[in-house]
């Protein structure tokens, strides 16, 4: 296959990925979109097929390697729980990575089959790219391992800091652009190695110091770099397919990233820097406040709530997907219909530990999405709804953001709960949120803390709803 | 004087991160979790340089690192690649529309 005619094909491929995301912006569309994505996926693997010289042999080669990887990921598709969703994209968002610096490092041994020249001696323009695709490729790498284990549990989500931490990772960003510059004149092995090592290693130091919460927040800027690791081999490798995606990737991951700072009021380089929820004051003022009376109640009370009320708002947070009582919730919630409450819910942007995880969750529980309300869409109606139902959401809920300048969370976007009637909790205990503040709304009169498992709560109200 | 075809590369990748950017914004919130999954699905078109790699001098002349890293590489993105579009494809089914109420 001609080199013109490929790069045209390559840039179909381009377009129907292009198509691929334009369908996401309605969930109708959206389906039809994937299979743009599915179809540009396929020709750009027929495309390079063809243009490489191959012999009948190599291709079961490739059939084996794809095989391989189709049935693990095809698994791994139907397998997943929908929870589980953040350390499935974090662990697939390292492959990405791997895969990228594989390429990168097959291409510096031998350039001759990617028309980069010789080895060690690799076009200047082509060098540059190749370490800079190959750096942000570890660093993907490293950070999506090191945000999976976190997100699996395998790994403490609190913050990992150590004094210097960011001194150290300033001299090793210094190091990495010194060693893709030092390329251009020294093409050794030992060089490009070190390069590799030194992205690795600050992949892993960029992410530990990030706590859990802050996850979605990670996996959007890792989604993104994944996103630049391709666009970087690329320019490597000169092909259009993969820059469009790379670029496609990249400014998608960016956007969400964006999204999601805002969602939490914080700057990007605030959340990068880490170390947030562990402040020694926000403890203290947990431990005073302790004292105020909250009231308690169980589960025939909320349901006799709810049974009376007119209008309910359901707020889920991370706690609902812990438990999993998403399913037990569309129940509770179809009771209510019977009894002719009208219910929708309420999602905060960076509810869960991805964007867009609640609304997943929900649609996994059968809830339709036309009864899913983003904040700023439902945030008005709270003053007139009769019962909030907040399970597993604490800190996007806390009027604190609105009231108290010196609060860490100070300016955050909230949803508006307390204009309720009256709001129920279900909590495990009286525990702060991840941000380490204490809820002020516990102590509010028409709040009614439910001390209980979110699933089982959920379950028990059912049985007291008939 | 000719153009480098770097500039040209270029061009292609500052506009795409243009489209990327308003295509991007007009995305649903509610489908952000699958906004990812299928970016990083179609991230794994990097399998088009791990096929070079692996195809890379296989001419009866023995397997190069080359090779085995290509080979490695594929596997990996067709991890990504069914793995990321299938769990997009089964997310997007859930996404289900209110029913008529006379059921």
């Amino acid at each position: 296959m001609s080199a013109n005619l490929s790069s045209i094909l390559f840039l179909i491929t381009g377009i129907l990925f292009i198509l691929a995301l334009r369908g996401l912006s309605s969930p109708e569309t959206s389906r039809t979109g994937n299979y743009f994505g599915i179809t540009g996926m396929v020709l750009a693997i027929v495309v390079s097929i063809l243009s490489v010289d191959i012999f009948f042999t190599n291709l079961i080669y490739f059939l084996i390697a794809l095989s391989i990887g189709g049935v693990i990921g095809g698994i791994i598709a139907f397998k997943i729980p929908m929870t589980a969703m953040p350390q499935l994209i974090a662990g697939f968002h390292s492959l990405v990575g791997m895969a990228a610096v594989l390429v990168a490092v097959s291409a510096y041994y031998n350039p001759e089959s990617f028309g980069l020249g010789a080895f060690q001696a690799i076009k200047t323009a082509s060098i540059i790219e190749m370490g800079i695709g190959v750096s942000i490729g570890a660093i993907t790498f490293t950070g999506s391992i090191i945000a999976f284990l976190k997100l699996q549990g395998l790994m403490s989500g609190s913050p990992i800091t150590f004094p210097g931490q960011h001194y150290l990772n300033a001299l090793l960003g210094a190091l990495i652009i010194f060693l893709i510059g030092y390329l251009i004149s020294n093409q050794s092995t030992q060089i490009f190695w070190t390069l590799i090592m030194a992205s690795f290693l600050i992949g892993f130091l960029i992410i530990i110091p990030i706590g859990g919460a802050d996850m979605p927040v990670v996996i959007s800027m890792l989604n993104s770099y994944s996103g630049w690791a391709a666009a970087g081999i690329g320019f490597t490798l000169e092909n259009i397919a993969l820059i469009i995606t790379g670029a496609l990737v990249g400014s998608s991951g960016a956007i969400l990233s964006y999204i999601m700072c805002k969602a939490m009021n914080r700057s990007f380089l605030n959340v990068i820097l880490g170390g947030f929820g562990t402040d020694s004051s926000s403890t203290n003022i947990k431990e005073k406040k302790d004292q105020k009376p909250v009231k308690s109640g169980n589960a025939e009370d909320a349901a006799f709530l709810m049974k009376n009320a007119s209008s309910v708002v359901i707020v889920p947070g991370y706690g609902m997907a812990v438990a999993q009582a998403q399913h037990a919730l569309r129940e509770m919630v179809d009771r209510l219909k019977k009894n002719d409450v009208k219910v929708s819910y309420a999602i905060h942007p960076v509810a869960g530990r991805m964007p867009g995880h609640m609304n997943v969750l929900l649609a996994e529980a059968n809830v339709p999405y036309d009864e899913v309300f983003e904040l700023d869409d439902i945030n008005n109606d709270f003053s007139n709804t009769d019962v909030a139902y907040v399970i597993g959401a604490n800190d996007v809920t806390n009027p604190v953001a609105k009231t108290d300048p010196k609060s860490p969370i100070f300016g955050m976007p909230v949803l508006d709960v307390e204009k309720c009637k009256s709001v129920l909790f279900v909590k495990r205990g009286m525990s702060p949120g991840y941000a380490g503040v204490d809820n002020e709304l516990f102590y509010r009169d028409n709040t009614l803390m439910l001390f209980a498992d979110a699933k089982k709560m959920t379950e028990d109200i059912i049985k007291n709803l008939n | 004087m000719e153009i480098d075809p770097f500039v040209f590369r270029l061009s292609i990748f500052i506009l795409s991160i243009f489209i990327g950017y308003f295509v991007v914004w007009s995305v649903t919130p509610s489908l952000h979790t699958p906004l990812m999954s299928v970016t990083n699905a179609i991230s794994s078109v990097i399998i088009v340089g791990a096929i070079i790699a692996s195809f890379s001098s296989l001419d009866g002349s023995g397997i190069s690192v080359s090779n085995i890293l290509g080979f490695i590489a594929i596997t990996l993105a067709a991890i990504n690649i069914f793995g990321g579009f299938l769990v997009t494809q089964r997310m997007l089914q859930m996404y289900k529309k209110k029913k008529k109420k006379d059921k």
